[in-house]
């Protein structure tokens, strides 16, 4: 499984991670209905250490598309928000 | 039991719709994606037109970044500009400050002292900055390096798949090839457009920094023209030369006497002074009334 985190490049993550790295996405996408930054901030760290822990970085000349795609790091929730709509963040 | 039952009706209606709409930020981003990639797809007639259409737009792309880059060093370099005229304004205020305390103006050194810390503030926000636009600027170089990468490989498939399949066969090939390269730029895209902002935040900030420090309220110490901290030091540093040379010429009149003269020989106009003493005494007459006089 490829997992891309924005502005850092793709992973390639082992399938037995998913449910590991769903709970954390569930946690980040409760956060974002709630609106609570901090719990935002928390559960986006989290995930993307894991991404970071369990993944090994693809080499940067393949054209594979991933199957996860996680915001970067220093995204704040509004920018998350906009990412998830079709016409938000992503130019082209 | 009742109520517990429609209780857990209604907990698990909730959890249902809760997971039909949660799907995860992760797959509704990577959807996104997917979305744009195919809808360029579809607006392509013959697929292998894509393939030298999104060439175009990744070369494109591949100048932006550097361009942006370039923007965001220009920009940091500016801060760092005026990071040092904050600091040597910062320095300059304190040594005015403890002039002004060794000259017992406690009110100029606190007025020094309050300017210091408004230019230490501004140093302060600035440094924080800088570091955002270093980081942006690691950022951007990093994802010009991946692009261009992926770049590269891009064109060996294209000529790859435009010489060894029909437009028929080609197309699911094009399509894995574009839609990898299409989340890559849109990725880059995204830190273009994040870099930009904070440049031209940035400059906004630094234009009203050069305004403060035009203004003189931080730093006019640092500027062509003098501060008024710095003209009343050396009014006061004036005015005490002014009291000695005065104490001075009051004990040559009381001991008077070109005794007195030659013995204060230190400075420019006392050397003449004292020249013009040890000239032959037919001279003397016409002098000592002018050097007496108050």
């Amino acid at each position: 499984m490829i997992v891309r985190i924005l502005g850092e490049g793709q992973f390639s993550v082992d399938e037995a991670a998913t449910v590991e790295l769903n709970k954390l996405d569930t946690q980040l996408e409760r956060a974002v209905e709630r609106n609570d930054e901090t719990a935002f901030t928390a559960a986006l760290h989290g995930l993307l250490d894991q991404v970071r822990a369990l993944g090994s970085p693809l080499p940067s000349d393949t054209l594979e598309p991933s199957d996860l795609i996680l915001p970067s790091p220093d995204s704040s929730m509004d920018e998350v928000r906009k990412l998830l709509t079709d016409d938000g963040l992503i130019p082209g | 039991m009742i109520s517990a039952r429609s209780c857990g009706v209604v907990a698990a209606k909730k959890l249902m719709k809760g997971t039909a709409a949660r799907m995860g930020v992760m797959k509704r981003v990577s959807l996104v994606f997917k979305a744009k990639a195919n809808k360029a797809l579809d607006k392509m007639e013959d697929p292998r037109e894509t393939l030298d259409y999104s060439y175009q737009r990744q070369l494109e792309l591949l100048t932006k970044v550097r361009r942006g880059v370039a923007d965001v060093a220009t920009s940091r370099k500016r801060v760092e500009l005026q990071m040092n005229q904050l600091q040597q304004s910062s320095s300059k205020l304190e040594d005015q400050a403890r002039k002004a305390l060794g000259m017992g103006r406690e009110d100029l050194a606190r007025n020094a002292l309050e300017r210091k810390s408004s230019a230490q503030g501004q140093l302060n926000e600035l440094q924080a900055q800088y570091a955002q636009l270093q980081g942006e600027e690691e950022k951007l170089t990093v994802a010009s390096q991946r692009l261009q990468s992926k770049v590269d490989a891009f064109r060996t498939r294209k000529e790859t798949i435009k010489a060894t399949y029909t437009a028929a066969e080609a197309q699911t090939r094009i399509n894995e090839a574009f839609s990898g390269i299409s989340e890559e730029m849109g990725d880059v895209g995204m830190a273009i457009q994040r870099a930009e902002d904070k440049t031209a935040q940035m400059q906004a900030r630094a234009g009203a920094i050069d305004e403060l420090m035009a203004s003189g309220a931080l730093d006019d110490a640092i500027g062509p023209r003098r501060d008024d901290i710095q003209s009343e030091l050396d009014m006061m540093a004036a005015s005490s030369t002014v009291e000695s040379e005065l104490s001075r010429l009051k004990g040559e009149i009381t001991s008077g006497a070109p005794k007195q003269l030659e013995g204060g020989a230190n400075g420019n106009a006392q050397g003449a002074q004292a020249q013009r003493a040890s000239v032959p005494a037919t001279e003397l007459p016409a002098a000592e009334p002018q050097d007496g006089a108050p």
